[in-house]
């Protein structure tokens, strides 16, 4: 990309409750528009179901009721897309960039995630794509990755969920996306255990690359 | 009177349905306030405004389309 090196701020939220996260999440858009400093979490939520703003009620399999009774959460949220859900065991990532450093390009930012995942898949011998018309990224006819931001003064929020070695059975709760697919996980194709600190290194590292950033430790 | 319209949000965007007005008729607004949010396929995109001054009109409503370029409502300054 043609554009000066930038620093982001990499801050591992490890285990977090999705709403926690949400917060200091807008807490760092407000922190890029008052002093530019960027920042990506790295994190896991224990499971929840989301809604982006394009959800359908439909997509849900089994009634909200039950799957609360089953101690998923469920939150009506401001990004893009459909319903999506977030296990222990999937590597979520909130780039909170500016994006008028990177391109001022929704589509252009939304393509450059999809490529840092089909890039960190690629060093597990996985080769993962994109699927024309449906964000995201897909091994084999499943998918593997769900993508949904939100900007806010062209700096971005949400972002990324890859499954790692997730429980698949949970997706079974929704139509993901609002699609009638099934999902994959890294664990799941690759037949073995996964250390989500070996994939969350391997992000950053091809998140580096791809954005053409410096990454610092943060807080 | 001037006007809040659809930024362009990338290649390929050719339009986005309106989310949510985060200001009602008569309110004053603030240059760089985030006035409504949009949605694409795969995003939520809220538009700042340009202008200080007061929302006198709201051309399209929650729920419906609008093309990039086009007024999604007018501004008294």
């Amino acid at each position: 990309m043609e554009t000066l090196q930038e620093t982001i701020n990499v801050i591992d939220l490890g285990y977090i409750d999705y709403l926690s996260a949400y917060k200091l999440q807008q807490e760092a858009v407000n922190r890029v528009i008052e002093t530019g400093q960027q920042s990506i979490f790295l994190c896991e939520h224990p499971p929840v179901i989301t809604l982006g703003r394009l959800a359908k009620e439909e997509n849900f399999i089994i009634s909200r009721e039950q799957i609360k009774a089953d101690n998923v959460e469920i939150h009506s949220i401001d990004r893009g897309g459909d319903i999506t859900l977030h296990s222990p065991g999937q590597l979520v990532a909130y780039p909170i960039l500016k994006l008028t450093n990177y391109g001022k390009d929704l589509h252009l930012y939304l393509m450059n995630l999809e490529k840092v995942l089909i890039d960190l898949l690629a060093e597990f011998d996985i080769l993962a794509s994109r699927f024309p018309g449906r964000t995201g990224v897909w091994f084999s006819g499943k998918k593997i990755a769900s993508i949904g931001i939100g900007v806010r003064k062209w700096i971005s929020f949400h972002g990324i969920g890859l499954n790692v070695s997730t429980d698949l059975n949970l997706f079974s709760y929704i139509k993901p996306c609002g699609l009638n697919v099934r999902m994959t996980s890294i664990a799941d194709i690759k037949k073995m255990q996964i250390d989500m600190g070996q994939i969350k290194s391997e992000f950053l590292r091809k998140f580096t690359d791809v954005f053409n950033v410096r990454l610092t430790a943060g807080e | 009177m001037k006007q809040l319209v659809v930024p362009e949000l990338g290649e390929g965007v050719e339009n986005a349905v309106v989310a949510c007005w985060h200001y009602q008729v008569g309110d004053n607004i603030k240059e760089s306030d985030d006035i409504v949010e949009l949605v694409t396929d795969k995003a939520s995109f809220n538009v700042p405004s340009d202008y200080t001054g007061v929302l006198k009109e709201i051309l399209v409503c929650e729920g419906q389309t609008a093309k990039i370029g086009q007024a999604l409502a007018l501004i008294e300054t």
